[in-house]
C-alpha cells in the first residue's frame, strides 16, 4: 500500500491505461454481441455455428492471441490494439451466449401480446424484448467485465501497459510491493466495475425486483 | 507455423513437443484435481445447508477478479521458482467456477426430491451423497469443464516464470522473434483444450444418470 | 394408531402452525386432514415422521413417542408420499421404489424383486421399471411415489397432497386406486388435501383444520355435511352439502322398466326410448319421431350420468342429468337394468329421514 501512496502518479497512470484497455473491449464486444445474440436466439443454424465457434475462441490462450494479433492485422507488437482485439473476441464469445439465452427466455406470451397490439419488429425489440432480456444480459456483462479487467494484465508480458506492467517490473526487480499494488488495483477496479454494473442493472430494471 | 510444427527435431528430447504437451496436461489435471477436492465439498456443503451462499458467491466473484499473472509472480517472489507457484495460481483460477457450479447445482435440485429423500429415511449424508450430488452433476460438470478450459489456456503463462508446458513455445518464440514457434504453441494449447474438454464430456456421459439428460433424450417414451 | 396429544408447533418467526392439537387416527383407516392453506394440516402430518418436530406435546405412533426414535429410523418405518411424487430424477423407476428396502439393508436383488411386485400392485406395467421419472406422466409418477412408500410394507402411510398436481380425470383414477389398495392392504393412512371433495371421497374420518392450526371438527364425512360443528366448517364443506349428503345414503330406489331398442332396428317411438348396443349397454336416447323409423346413430340424444346403485346422490344425478328425466340404472357389467325417477329419490330420502338414517 505504501508503494501506491509513494508512487501515486505512476499508479494513476497505469490505472488509466488499464481502465481504457478493459472498458473499450467490453463496450465494443457488447455492441457486437447484441446483433449476433439476437441472430442466435432466432435461428438454430446460427446457434450451431456461433456457439461452438465461441467455445473454440475461448480455448485460445490470451497470451497467444495477444502475440498473434499484430502479425495478423499488421501492427507493431506494442500497439494497444493487440490487447483490445483479443479482449473484444473474448467478450463477444462470452456475451453472444448470454444475449441469446436472455432473448430466448423472454416469455412467449409477452411477445405474442406485443405483436397483437401492433408493434413493428424493431420497435418491439427495442422496447419489449431487449429490456426484458436485460437482467440476464447484464449478468453476462458483469462476468465479461471482471474477466477483462483481470486479463488486461497479460498484455504486460509482451510489454503493453496497465497494471500488468507493475507485475513484470516487480518480478524483474524482485519488488513484491509493486506486484501487490497492481493486484490490489486490479481487484478494486473489478469490484467497482462489477458493483457499478449491478447498480445500473437495478436502475434499468426496477420491475425485476417488484413483488419480492 | 507448419514448418516449425512438423519439424521432426521439435518432436523429441526433453524440450520437444510431446514432453511439453505432457507437462501442460500434468499441470492441468493436477490443478483440476486439487481444485475439485477444495471446491466441490465446499460448494456442496453450502448448497446443502443453504447457509453462507452469499459468502460463496462473493468469494467466487472476488477470486475471479484475481489476475493469475500477479498471483504467479507473487508466489514465485515469495517461494522461489518451480511448479508450486504455478499450481497456486491455477488452483485459485479453477476453484471459483467449480465451487459456483457445485453450489448452484445442489441448490437447483428439486426440493420435492430432497424432501422425499429425508421422508423415506435417508440421513443427511445420504441426502447429499445419494440425491443432491448425483442430481447436481450436470451443473458441477458445467463449472468443472469451464474451469478446465481456463486452466489449459492459462497454464501457458507458467512459462513466463520459467516453468514448463506449451507456454514455453510461446515465450521462447517471443524472445527469439520466432513467429512459427509462437503460433505452434498457441495452436497446440487450443488443441489440447478441445481434447481435454472432449475427455471430460465423455466422462460426464458415463457418470451422469441418463434420467438427467434433457427431456426427450433419456430413451424411448 | 397415531395419537396427537396437545401438540403445538410454533415456528421461529412466531407463527403458530398447530395449536394444542388433540386427535387420534384409528389404525386401518384413511383419515383426511383438510383445510385452507396455512391451517397447519401439512405441519401436523410432517410431525408424525419428524420432518418437523413439535414445539410441545407428544405424538405416539402405535404407542411409541416419535421423539424417542432417531428420525431416519422412524421414517423408514412410515410410508411418505408427497405432491408431484418427489421421485429421484437420477434413478430408474425400479430403483426409486427399491429405495427404502435398500436403506433398511435388504440386498439389491431382493429389493428389486420387491419393487417390481409393487409396480404391479399400484397398476403399472413392470416394464416401466427401467424408465426414468422424466419419462413418465404425472399420474404414473404419482403411482411410483405410492409404490415407493409401500415398498418396505410400513403400517402407516403419510400422504401430503399427493394428487393435487394431476388433472381431474387422472386424480379420480388415483383416488379410486387408493381406495382399492386400502381395501387390500389395510394401512393406517393420513391424507392431507385442501380439496373438500377429495376429503369426503377418501376419508373414513375427516379432520377439518382452520387457520392458526385449530381443529375445527373431526368426524365422519356424512356428519360434517349434516351436522357441521360451526360456520367455518359449514362454509368450508360448501353450498352443495345437502346434495353431497346424498353421497353417504344408500337406500332402495324403485327401478322402473324402460323401452329399449338396438341400433338399426325399425321401431315406432312415441315417448323416450333408450338405445342400447349388443351388450345392452346404453348408447343414448331417442324421442320425438313420428311413425316407424330405423334407429340410427345420428338421431341419438346422448346424455346423463349412469346410476350403478352406489348412493342416492348417484341416483338423483342420473335422473337430473338425463334428457328424458329418467336416470339410467346399470349393473356391474354396464348393462341397462331400468331407470329411476327424481321423485322416487326424494321419497326414498324422506323415508330414510323418517327412519332416522339421516344424521341430524
Amino acid at each position: 500500500m505504501t508503494w501506491i501512496l509513494e508512487n501515486w502518479e505512476r499508479f494513476w497512470e497505469v490505472t488509466a491505461v488499464h481502465l481504457r484497455l478493459s472498458i473499450v473491449p467490453v463496450l465494443a464486444g457488447f455492441a457486437l454481441s447484441i446483433p449476433l445474440g439476437w441472430f442466435a436466439s432466432r435461428s438454430a443454424k446460427a446457434r450451431a455455428v456461433l456457439f461452438p465457434l465461441a467455445n473454440v475462441l475461448f480455448t485460445i490462450p490470451s497470451i497467444a492471441l495477444i502475440v498473434i494479433t499484430p502479425i495478423l492485422i499488421g501492427v507493431k507488437i506494442l500497439d494497444e490494439i493487440n490487447v483490445i482485439v483479443p479482449l473484444v473476441i473474448y467478450t463477444v464469445a462470452l456475451m453472444v451466449r448470454s444475449v441469446s439465452d436472455a432473448l430466448a427466455a423472454v416469455p412467449g406470451n409477452v411477445i405474442a401480446a406485443a405483436n397483437a397490439m401492433g408493434y413493428r419488429p424493431l420497435r418491439r425489440f427495442l422496447t419489449v424484448d431487449f429490456p426484458l432480456a436485460l437482467p440476464v444480459t447484464i449478468a453476462g456483462l458483469r462476468v465479461a467485465t471482471v474477466s477483462n479487467i483481470s486479463m488486461v494484465s497479460v498484455g504486460a508480458l509482451v510489454g503493453l501497459g496497465g497494471y500488468g506492467q507493475l507485475f513484470t517490473e516487480g518480478y524483474q526487480t524482485d519488488h513484491t510491493e509493486k506486484v501487490l499494488a497492481g493486484l490490489i488495483g486490479t481487484v478494486v477496479l473489478a469490484v467497482l466495475a462489477d458493483g457499478l454494473l449491478l447498480l445500473i442493472g437495478r436502475l434499468l430494471t426496477p420491475w425485476a425486483r417488484a413483488g419480492r | 507455423m507448419g514448418a516449425w510444427l512438423f519439424d521432426p527435431a521439435h518432436w523429441s528430447g526433453p524440450t520437444g513437443i510431446p514432453v511439453r504437451l505432457l507437462e501442460h496436461l500434468g499441470y492441468t489435471l493436477l490443478t483440476l484435481l486439487i481444485a475439485a477436492v477444495i471446491a466441490i465439498p465446499l460448494g456442496a456443503f453450502v448448497g446443502h445447508t443453504g447457509r453462507g451462499g452469499f459468502a460463496i458467491v462473493g468469494l467466487s466473484n472476488a477470486l475471479r477478479a484475481l489476475p493469475t499473472t500477479a498471483v504467479l509472480i507473487l508466489v514465485v517472489l515469495w517461494a522461489g521458482l518451480g511448479d508450486f507457484p504455478v499450481y497456486v495460481a491455477l488452483v485459485l483460477l479453477a476453484v471459483p467456477p467449480i465451487m459456483a457450479g457445485t453450489y448452484a447445482g445442489v441448490r437447483a435440485v428439486d426440493p420435492m426430491a430432497v424432501d422425499a429423500a429425508r421422508g423415506v429415511g435417508m440421513r443427511e449424508s445420504g441426502v447429499l451423497l445419494n440425491v443432491e450430488i448425483p442430481n447436481a452433476l450436470p451443473l458441477i460438470y458445467g463449472g468443472f469443464r469451464g474451469a478446465a478450459l481456463q486452466v489449459v489456456a492459462t497454464a501457458t503463462i507458467a512459462a513466463y516464470t520459467g516453468a514448463g508446458g506449451l507456454g514455453r513455445f510461446v515465450f521462447d518464440g517471443l524472445a527469439l522473434q520466432e513467429f512459427g514457434q509462437m503460433l505452434a504453441g498457441a495452436v497446440l494449447v487450443a488443441l489440447l483444450a478441445v481434447l481435454v474438454d472432449l475427455g471430460f464430456a465423455g466422462l460426464q456421459r458415463l457418470t451422469v444418470s441418463p434420467g438427467l439428460r434433457p427431456a426427450g433424450t433419456g430413451g424411448k417414451r | 394408531m397415531i395419537e396427537f396429544r396437545a401438540v403445538t408447533k410454533r415456528f421461529e418467526d412466531g407463527t403458530i402452525a398447530v395449536d394444542e392439537l388433540d386427535l387420534t387416527v384409528e389404525a386401518g383407516t384413511i383419515t383426511v386432514f383438510v383445510g385452507p392453506s396455512g391451517c397447519g394440516k401439512t405441519t401436523s402430518l410432517r410431525m408424525v415422521n419428524r420432518m418437523i418436530d413439535p414445539t410441545s406435546g407428544t405424538i405416539l405412533v402405535d404407542g411409541r413417542d416419535v421423539l424417542t426414535v432417531d428420525p431416519p429410523t422412524l421414517r423408514r418405518g412410515i410410508g411418505y408420499v408427497i405432491q408431484q411424487a418427489g421421485l429421484f430424477p437420477h434413478r430408474t423407476v425400479l430403483d426409486n421404489v427399491a429405495t427404502v428396502p435398500l436403506l433398511s439393508g435388504w440386498d439389491k436383488r431382493r429389493a428389486r424383486t420387491r419393487a417390481a411386485e409393487l409396480l404391479e400392485i399400484v397398476g403399472l406395467d413392470p416394464a416401466f421399471g427401467k424408465r426414468y421419472p422424466a419419462q413418465l406422466s404425472g399420474g404414473q409418477q404419482q403411482r411410483v411415489g405410492v409404490a415407493r412408500a409401500l415398498a418396505a410394507d410400513p403400517p402407516v402411510l403419510l400422504m401430503d397432497e399427493p394428487f393435487s398436481a394431476v388433472d381431474p380425470v387422472v386424480r379420480e383414477d388415483l383416488q379410486n386406486e387408493l381406495l382399492r389398495l386400502q381395501a387390500e392392504l389395510d394401512k393406517t393412512i393420513v391424507f392431507v388435501t385442501h380439496d373438500i371433495d377429495e376429503a369426503l371421497k377418501l376419508g373414513e374420518r375427516v379432520a377439518v383444520f382452520r387457520k392458526g392450526g385449530h381443529l375445527a371438527q373431526y368426524a365422519k364425512p356424512q356428519e360434517l355435511l349434516s351436522a357441521p360443528a360451526n360456520d367455518f366448517v359449514a362454509s368450508f364443506v360448501g353450498r352443495d352439502r345437502g346434495y353431497r349428503t346424498l353421497t353417504f345414503l344408500h337406500a332402495d330406489v324403485p327401478v322402473h322398466p324402460v323401452a329399449t331398442a338396438k341400433l338399426g332396428e325399425r321401431i315406432t317411438v312415441a315417448d323416450w326410448t333408450l338405445v342400447v348396443d349388443e351388450q345392452n349397454r346404453p348408447k343414448g336416447w331417442l324421442s320425438g319421431v313420428d311413425g316407424e323409423v330405423e334407429v340410427g346413430e345420428d338421431d341419438l340424444v346422448s346424455g346423463g350420468s349412469l346410476y350403478d346403485g352406489s348412493s342416492l346422490r348417484g341416483a338423483l344425478d342420473a335422473a337430473l342429468s338425463s334428457p328424458s328425466a329418467l336416470g339410467v340404472v346399470v349393473d356391474d357389467a354396464g348393462a341397462v337394468t331400468g331407470v329411476v325417477k327424481a321423485d322416487d329419490v326424494i321419497q326414498a330420502l324422506a323415508k330414510a329421514r323418517a327412519a332416522g338414517e339421516v344424521p341430524k
